[in-house]
């Protein structure tokens, strides 16, 4: 089980993942410094993530919450979210994520 | 606020009004110690305030659940028989030592305070507002590009851009309609997180003709000598282009940074301070770290820890502020010592 993290600077890491833990998680644990600084409440939108298709449809989609700490974000697209909101499961082997600016 | 006169002087200066902060206080008071505590928010809470007031913690031993700020009001109610002074909205700019051997705390107020013991109970740093992460900004920043407004008139006649969806934004864009020469107000969405009063000025603005709304990012900035001539603004699935913009005000929330007290002399290990957790002194004698700014071998940033180590920084710290006294451990529950200081004398407790 892995997830693949692009950086700022386009390079990619694969990184192992574990059932049930956040994206932030997964990505922090892997050694890359991503801000989170609330520590995974979705109060702060320093660990705002790009995820495409095919990913991003297989996710839940995100709550209201979610969604309004965004805008704390920077260059918020369709494909943002928040990575303490998006939880690793089994059929997520292989997903790929983009950190975004702000989240170093 | 400019305070010239002579320093303040007391026993200890705490710099953060988070919960360590606070409960700091309480664990300084029964000891006899006097508090001054520096914060940059204009509140007290630290994180507890600023990032989840309203979200529930459920760790705090004994405490089942409480919000954020339900922490801070009962850690508040704790620290009122030792009445504590606040400096709020103010940072901790330099530590030095005084002629005298004490410790002395100036504020980029020009607060100066006198202490004996300082305590960094400052969480992740100061909280200060997000700068945009775009290419070259700072080149602007605090000439056309800023994230609060000190002087309105700094944006009078101008081309202003605001950017951001919540009361700041908002409440900035309206109260600088009528003196900037235009006002377009820039958003990731067409929904807007702040007072439904200022939504509604807002929109009434904009239907008026007299605001211009985006719903954009803006991804790059233009100019020369620190003056913007234009932004460049993208919009969902849209191609970028160019708006021209002589002011920019970007309201994207705080974020934590280390910022002055990186340079106060204390020894720092990638941003935290590595303590002795036998009193959580720093590697400066009479300077105490305690809370998420500290480190050390098995380390949680949990307030739980952090109350344990104001518990035992207190200990330490009375010996620099009362040298010539023994100290004395005691409880709460029995001691009428500690029930007199804490304004509890009327208690039935067998310590009668």
């Amino acid at each position: 089980m892995r997830i693949f993290c692009t950086d700022l600077v386009g390079k990619v890491h694969e990184l192992p993942a574990t059932e049930e833990w956040s994206v932030m998680e997964i990505i922090r644990e892997g050694g890359i410094p991503i801000l989170a600084q609330c520590g995974g409440s979705c109060a702060c939108a320093t660990c705002h993530i790009y995820v495409k298709e095919p990913w991003k449809s297989r996710l839940p989609a995100p709550s209201e919450e979610e969604i309004g700490m965004l805008d704390g974000a920077f260059e918020v697209t369709e494909e943002s979210r928040l990575a303490c909101q998006v939880f690793y499961t089994k059929d997520l082997d292989g997903l790929e994520v983009t950190l975004a600016p702000g989240s170093m | 606020m400019t305070e010239n006169s002579s320093p303040i002087q007391t026993d200890v200066v705490v710099i953060g009004a988070g919960p360590i902060g606070l409960f700091s206080v309480f664990e300084l008071g029964l000891y006899d110690m006097k508090t001054h505590l520096i914060d940059i928010l204009d509140r007290v809470g630290g994180q507890c305030a600023e990032l989840y007031p309203e979200k529930p913690i459920y760790d705090i031993p004994a405490v089942p659940v409480c919000k954020g700020s339900e922490l801070i009001d009962r850690l508040m109610e704790q620290t009122k028989p030792f009445s504590p002074v606040f400096h709020l909205g103010q940072m901790a700019e330099k530590l030095e030592k005084t002629p005298e051997g004490l410790w002395r705390v100036s504020t980029d107020h020009g607060t100066v305070i006198d202490a004996k013991v300082v305590v960094l109970a400052a969480g992740g740093g100061s909280f200060v507002p997000k700068k945009m992460p775009i290419k070259g900004i700072e080149d602007y920043e605090n000439k056309s590009v800023f994230y609060a407004v000190r002087k309105m008139d700094t944006f009078r006649g101008k081309h202003l851009v605001v950017a951001g969806g919540g009361d700041s934004a908002l409440d900035w864009a309206v109260n600088l309609q009528p003196i900037a020469a235009s006002v377009t107000l820039i958003h990731r969405r067409n929904e807007f997180r702040a007072a439904p009063d200022s939504v509604g000025k807002m929109r009434g603005l904009v239907s008026e003709g007299k605001m211009a709304l985006k719903i954009a990012n803006i991804t790059g900035v233009t100019g020369a000598d620190g003056q913007v001539s234009s932004l460049t603004l993208k919009e969902e699935g849209g191609e970028p282009y160019e708006m021209p913009c002589d002011c920019l005000l970007g309201f994207y929330g705080l974020t934590m940074k280390l910022g002055p007290v990186a340079s106060f002399g204390v020894h720092f290990e990638s941003e935290l301070v590595p303590v002795d957790t036998s009193c959580f002194e720093t590697n400066l004698p009479g300077v105490f770290a305690v809370g998420d700014i500290n480190t050390y071998p098995g380390k949680m940033k949990l307030i739980l820890s952090g109350f344990h180590e104001a518990a035992l920084m207190a200990k330490k710290a009375f010996s620099y502020v009362h040298p010539d006294q023994r100290y004395r451990f005691q409880y709460t529950t029995s001691s009428s010592n500690l029930h007199t200081k804490l304004g509890k004398e009327d208690c039935n407790c067998k310590c009668k």
